[in-house]
């Protein structure tokens, strides 16, 4: 096993068993490893990921398979997946027979209801840092701003504003 | 879409193809066949190994933005595995512990019913399709360096910034009025995003400090 599937595995198990509140929390972390600290990619490069695998259906965190694709090749999707995948469902294998008698238990409200202002603060920094990755230009603020408000405000279909985004980004205005 | 789609397929109508009528000596997760007979008879359906691949690739598939809404769709109203207050009771330990929801959801709907195989089979069904997807998409990205492909996917990436600024944004709706909710996150949020220290020890100091505060003054 390289060193490079080394990382990846120790990189994924430990984002795995921390992301308490779905995938968007771990999305700064995942960046700050995988941009900062070992260098394999651009912060720019992994917002274009990010994008792609929001591009795809499926559940939210497709950009583990990317980026294990992206430093490894098919051994690194295969690390990253398991890696990322595994011990969280491992854990939830284990936690299916408990969960009856804790479902009602009070510190169970209470933890859940502590983790909320972690899960908004992550998943606003994920924006913060994605959004700022993917507009080195102000014409592509502008995209973002408008996705998000229409988004935000409306019930229009996430992959609508993903094709609209991608069109007017074709058309080239102000990408120069 | 509305449920009234006429494409998605109803596995429930057709139990006499159920191999799950023998499953007498089997492990403790998996049904034994008076619980079987029981779920049946209530209108619910046991799927086997395979309908679980089946009916987790298929969720992987369709659901593009947020799976969760068709899950439930799929296994409670038109498949009928489970009754929406399993549902419901599953969906809350998925959402508890770590890992996205609905990958969760296919291991814990898979274990219940067909032990570690049919586990697998849920997760290996749900990542399958996306993950060929996503690498197809990834291919073009790095094949393709004309300045088209490039402003297509510049776009693209600024649409799906937005998409995670409208997330951030609904999450945080709940917390107005709760400026003591609005400071912890307004923590995290600083640790992260500008002083981009590591999670982990983040999550070791603050997340203690957040279920305190969330207890002792918020709930």
């Amino acid at each position: 096993m390289s060193a490079v599937l080394l990382s990846l595995a120790a990189i994924f198990a430990e984002l795995s068993l921390l992301a308490f509140g779905g995938g968007n929390t771990i999305l700064p972390e995942m960046q700050r490893q995988v941009v900062e600290i070992h260098h394999w990619m651009s912060a720019q490069d992994f917002s274009a990921m990010f994008a792609l695998s929001q591009a795809a259906p499926g559940p939210n965190l497709m950009i583990v398979t990317l980026i294990g694709w992206r430093v490894a090749g098919w051994p690194g999707v295969l690390v990253a997946t398991l890696a990322k995948f595994g011990p969280s469902s491992i854990v939830t294998g284990l936690s299916l027979h408990g969960w009856r008698r804790f479902k009602d238990a009070p510190w169970r409200r209470m933890v859940q209801t502590g983790l909320v202002p972690m899960t908004v603060g992550l998943v606003s920094a994920s924006a913060w840092l994605i959004t700022r990755a993917s507009d080195p230009v102000w014409s592509l603020g502008i995209i973002t701003a408008v996705c998000a408000l229409v988004t935000f405000r409306t019930r229009v279909h996430p992959l609508w504003v993903l094709a609209g985004g991608a069109l007017i980004g074709l058309s080239g205005i102000g990408q120069f | 879409m509305n449920s009234a789609d006429p494409k998605l397929p109803r596995h429930s109508n057709h139990r006499s193809h159920d191999p799950s009528g023998d499953l007498s000596g089997d492990r403790s997760e998996m049904p034994r066949a008076a619980e079987t007979a029981a779920r049946e008879s209530a209108g619910l359906h046991v799927p086997s190994t395979r309908e679980l691949f089946v009916g987790f690739l298929f969720l992987g598939l369709i659901g593009f933005g947020g799976v969760l809404p068709l899950a439930r769709r799929m296994i409670v109203e038109e498949r009928r595995w489970l009754d929406g207050d399993e549902f419901t009771e599953l969906l809350g330990l998925c959402q508890f512990l770590p890992g996205g929801n609905i990958i969760n959801l296919s291991v814990a709907v898979g274990l219940q019913f067909r032990g570690i195989p049919g586990a697998v089979a849920g997760l290996v069904g749900l990542i399958a399709a996306p993950s060929a997807i996503v690498i197809g998409l990834g291919v073009i990205y790095q094949r393709f360096n004309d300045s088209y492909i490039q402003h297509m996917f510049g776009g693209l990436a600024a649409a799906a910034a937005g998409l995670l600024v409208a997330t951030a944004l609904k999450m945080a709706m709940p917390l107005r009025g709760k400026p003591l909710a609005l400071a912890l996150a307004a923590l995290f949020f600083v640790a992260m995003a500008v002083l981009r220290l590591p999670l982990l020890p983040t999550m070791a100091v603050l997340v203690p400090l957040s279920i305190f505060v969330s207890w002792r003054w918020i709930a």
